[in-house]
């Protein structure tokens, strides 16, 4: 058995650090090493994009970056956006909106999203449309999501959708 | 997936001479294809080479007014680079259509060329591939293969796999230059026209790199100016390989460049088909497809073609 690796990184705001095997990816490291389970394993291909979460600030797929890739980086996933009780305002405007149904790809969207809105505070439909454009929701049911995008990026901006 | 073992290099020279004395070691940047193919058992490599270490992530211009471009350097962050956008337009366009906000943070420009087909036979390994297993026959040409999206020009009868690059397109377009370092240290710079191969009777062998090769640049030359465009047809509107791609470069005079994506195992491209620009998309396709052998399914490609270059050079000419 080849040796583990010692790696540390922050997750959420948190220090954090473990041993990973050899060759393990970041979404595996994240669910079984640092009992996240908000990034979700869809296609682990690179496809579906449900796996998503931002590395120092950018949008990467989990299931296809090498845990060892991230040492002394910033990860953030669905896990961390909640300030206590106090939804972020992109899951209020989710859940108000009926922006999930199955709510298998909504980690994903909503760390896309995120992204995004962190860069363009006030961006356009076609700006949100292009921005979720790696997320697939086989629910199909895009329309609430980008409409659920748009009005958490008003709310954050003190505007009314 | 397999176990392999894993290592980061400092050097590229290192890099390469790692990976000619390792055996069956790969090199791995964003790993956006080869970390995927390596779940499903398509390439199996026992080592990895991790490069991004390198410090080849930078664009610097170069002695004849062109741009290097890092072998590191995301496919985000070329397309965003302000020079790009300015004098190279055709391949931030090329680019902002290729894959998804996400694997373009990862995806790098060497990995970028590297990148396998899609190729749905290639794909499945219970099919037969010569790409994938070189003797065991194309499964794509069989009868009734699902060949809709597969290539018509440039094929063989041992493969019809095509490319699934954008960004190599432009690249073709504005004949980049391909610079790598060598095991025993020597550098080399290969045109782009002679980096992918056509298959053959060896369609497993893609590239021009030589066992341990090592991308550590790809250079454009200086700006060339026209109207620069990437006119991509595919199946929905994002988030898709192209069906039929155009990367265009045209002058005020009517003279130009063409490179076409999605119908060849390369960027395609040919200096006569460039001549011929100021005839009209249809002389200009007629030569770059003169040696077409299409499938049933992929047939309507070449008039598909045709038509998105008579759009793109209407649109040229405003």
């Amino acid at each position: 058995m080849m040796p583990k690796t010692p790696l540390s990184f922050t997750l959420n705001g948190s220090e954090t650090a473990l041993f990973v095997d050899p060759g393990a990816n970041l979404l595996d490291t994240l669910r079984r090493g640092a009992g996240d389970l908000t990034p979700k394993l869809g296609c682990a291909q690179g496809t579906c994009g449900a796996c998503t979460v931002l590395i120092d600030g950018e949008p990467h797929l989990s299931c296809l970056t090498l845990a060892e890739t991230v040492e002394g980086r910033d990860i953030a996933t669905t896990g961390g956006l909640a300030d206590g009780p106090d939804l972020h305002p992109l899951q209020q405007a989710f859940m108000e909106g009926f922006a999930a149904q199955c709510g298998f790809c909504t980690a994903g969207m909503l760390m896309a999203a995120k992204a995004l809105l962190d860069r363009r505070p006030n961006p356009s439909r076609d700006e949100v449309i292009e921005a979720i454009g790696g997320n697939l929701c086989r629910c199909t049911g895009y329309e609430p999501i980008v409409d659920a995008i748009l009005t958490a990026a008003a709310r954050m901006q003190g505007r009314s959708a | 997936m397999r176990a392999f073992s894993y290592e980061k290099v400092k050097n590229p020279a290192g890099a390469a001479a790692r990976a000619a004395e390792v055996a069956n070691a790969k090199f791995v940047a964003g790993g956006t294809n080869l970390l995927d193919l390596m779940k499903l058992e398509i390439e199996t490599p026992l080592h990895l080479i991790d490069v991004n270490g390198l410090g080849l992530d930078r664009i610097e211009g170069t002695d004849d007014g062109g741009l290097r471009i890092g072998t590191l350097v995301r496919n985000t962050a070329l397309a965003a680079d302000e020079r790009v956008k300015r004098d190279y337009p055709v391949l931030t366009r090329a680019l902002m259509a290729g894959a998804s906000g996400q694997l373009r943070n990862k995806a790098t420009t060497g990995g970028n060329l590297l990148q396998r087909t899609r190729c749905p036979y290639f794909y499945d390994t219970a099919m037969a591939c010569n790409k994938r297993k070189p003797g065991s026959g194309c499964a794509a040409q069989a009868p009734g293969a699902f060949s809709r999206q597969l290539g018509v020009v440039g094929v063989s009868e041992a493969c019809i796999a095509t490319h699934p690059s954008d960004m190599a397109v432009a690249m073709r377009a504005l004949d980049a230059v391909v610079e790598t370092v060598m095991p025993e240290g020597e550098t080399r710079a290969i045109p782009l026209a002679d980096f992918h191969l056509l298959p053959g009777h060896t369609p497993e062998v893609e590239t021009a790199l030589k066992p341990g090769e090592l991308i550590t640049a790809v250079t454009l030359p200086a700006p060339v100016g026209g109207h620069q465009s990437y006119t991509k047809v595919r199946d929905r509107s994002s988030y898709a390989f192209a069906l039929v791609s155009v990367a265009l470069i045209r002058q005020p005079d009517g003279s130009g460049a063409v490179a076409l994506g999605g119908v060849a195992p390369k960027p395609w491209r040919n200096a006569a088909a460039d001549k011929l620009l100021p005839e009209g998309a249809k002389a200009v396709m007629a030569e770059l497809m003169k040696d077409a052998r299409p499938t049933e399914q992929n047939r309507y490609k070449i008039k598909l073609a045709e038509r998105t270059l008579a759009s793109a050079l209407n649109e040229a000419k405003g």
